[in-house]
């Protein structure tokens, strides 16, 4: 079966410093694939590579069995895939719903709109007329999020979820999440809270320095094994 | 009466280069583009007013219907083949083509049409005025400028503000990559913020040509020098900052006339300098276009 968006044997990086090397991987409609790995392993690179925002030196990303790796990023974001990168990025001269309404700009038909992003994320609901820049970090996660559903994606790749929050705030955030997951959309989920990727994903790539070292699910993984191939074998066996 | 006579005519005038600087304004609060060329376009608007009023006949406000649009689409395309490219090499290159881009159009309109002024008539529009009380008239013509520059402005807050392409151009002055990510062509936002900026510094144009009765290849110098202190007195990419920018400057200068015919540039450059010093962010405490 053609996997909705897959990744072949994927190299890139930045001048001359390599951060990717040869990975593949491949996530399923209505399955979570998170990405685990310590800082500098090359996750987010990835994700880049993924959404075309970052061009591979080698490799091939497919969409639905199409190659897409010369897609621009725009244009792979009209086709159903859509980063909600590091750091939120959102627009902070707008207001939370103007950057919702953004999001609709790839003008993608689907079940996210304002309405079902605030259904879905209520805590968006009472800052929709506040500006973005006024916004506490999990309130900015939770709009780059629905920023991102609004697209209509077919895949949506979340970088770094919870960095910088509180624990409260990502107990919330993960819990409004809930009524993200499935439906068909297939997430590529880098998360560095290790517990928290467990309890969501249904497949895991463990990345060390730029390579896929582990892959499986959380119930064949054993935590040793993960937290060997996020460290390296090295510091494991300390 | 004659300070409140200039007074008054001061703050007419300022709408006139609040007009001028408003496509600046939008270029770089947008595009972050300081568009050197500024004054050129407004030129190359006045000549094609003046082509129109010479050649086919047709009045200013007719020549209007044409010239704009087609100096909006001028701009677009000037920014999709040439400032698109130059914004990818750095903050320098665009800065240099629009460098050039002033020192090519006075050059080829001097080989097309000489040096000579090409007038651009209003009729008696220019010399009508509405008289306020005894020794104080305001000219209907200034009147008007005032009046489009005003809602050339709201027309603008209005289009950034309540519609699609305006969010994604406020969206595109904030991180035109991830724009980008959620599917929007930052090319083509920035091609028509740059044909609105085209647009409307064709406008102002026209009604500096108008307000001098003609226009020459060098006027645009003279032009760009006014947009760029209206700008930076109001503060850079304030919508609203360049309105008072330009009454700022326009009423400094009208005042030195009264003082002197030989002061109001002077005047004008030396209250630029004074708010670079004083207040480099401008005078009105806003946000960015934008």
């Amino acid at each position: 079966m053609t996997a909705l968006l897959a990744a072949e044997s994927i190299t890139a990086g930045y001048g001359d410093s390599r951060a990717v090397s040869e990975v593949s991987l491949a996530v399923e409609r209505g399955e979570v694939l998170a990405l685990v790995g310590a800082n500098g392993a090359g996750k987010s690179t990835l994700l880049r590579v993924l959404a075309g925002a970052h061009r591979p030196t080698a490799g091939r990303v497919h969409l639905r069995g199409e190659d897409v790796t010369d897609v621009r990023d725009f244009e792979r974001s009209r086709r159903g895939v859509c980063l909600v990168p590091e750091g939120r990025r959102l627009f902070a001269s707008l207001t939370v719903r103007e950057n919702l309404e953004v999001g609709a700009g790839s003008r993608r038909a689907g079940r996210w709109s304002v309405d079902t992003v605030v259904e879905a994320l209520p805590i968006l609901g009472p800052l929709l007329d506040r500006n973005a820049s006024q916004l506490s970090g999990g309130q900015q996660q939770a709009v780059a999020i629905g920023r991102g559903l609004m697209t209509n994606p077919d895949v949506l790749l979340l970088d770094e979820v919870s960095l910088g929050l509180a624990p409260i705030v990502i107990d919330e955030l993960y819990a409004s999440l809930a009524g993200v997951w499935g439906g068909g959309l297939g997430i590529v989920l880098v998360e560095q809270d290790l517990e928290r990727t467990l309890a969501v994903a249904d497949r895991i790539v463990c990345m060390l320095e730029g390579h896929a070292v582990l892959e499986g699910t959380p119930t064949s993984l054993t935590r040793e094994q993960i937290t060997d191939a996020y460290f390296g074998h090295e510091v494991a066996s300390w | 009466m004659v300070i409140v006579n200039a007074l008054l005519q001061g703050v007419l005038l300022g709408g006139l280069f609040a007009m001028a600087a408003l496509g600046l304004s939008i270029a770089f609060g947008i595009l972050r583009v300081v568009n050197l060329a500024h004054g050129e376009i407004m030129t190359i608007g006045a000549y094609l007013a003046a082509v129109g009023l010479s050649s086919l006949g047709v009045s200013v406000w007719v020549s209007l219907l044409a010239v704009v649009p087609l100096m909006g689409v001028v701009g677009y395309w000037v920014q999709r083949l040439l400032l698109q490219r130059a914004l990818t090499l750095g903050e320098l290159a665009p800065l240099l083509v629009t460098f050039g881009i002033a020192i090519i159009i006075p050059n080829a309109l001097i080989e097309l049409f000489t040096t000579n002024k090409q007038a651009i008539s209003t009729g008696d529009l220019a010399v009508r005025s509405i008289k306020l009380a005894d020794g104080l008239y305001v000219g209907v013509l200034p009147l008007l400028t005032m009046a489009v520059a005003i809602a050339l402005i709201a027309g603008t807050q209005l289009l950034l503000a309540r519609t699609r392409i305006g969010r994604h151009m406020r969206a595109a002055a904030d991180d035109s990559e991830t724009l980008r990510l959620l599917g929007v062509d930052h090319r083509k936002v920035y091609a028509a913020a740059m044909g609105l900026a085209f647009a409307i510094a064709a406008l102002a144009g026209v009604f500096f040509g108008m307000r001098q009765g003609g226009v020459t290849p060098f006027d645009g110098q003279l032009m760009v020098l006014f947009a760029f202190e209206a700008v930076i007195i109001g503060g850079l990419g304030s919508l609203w900052g360049t309105l008072a920018g330009g009454i700022v400057l326009g009423v400094a200068q009208t005042l030195a006339g009264v003082v002197s015919p030989e002061l109001p540039l002077l005047v004008g450059n030396l209250v630029f300098l004074a708010v670079l010093v004083l207040r480099p962010t401008g005078i009105v405490r806003s946000k960015v276009v934008v």
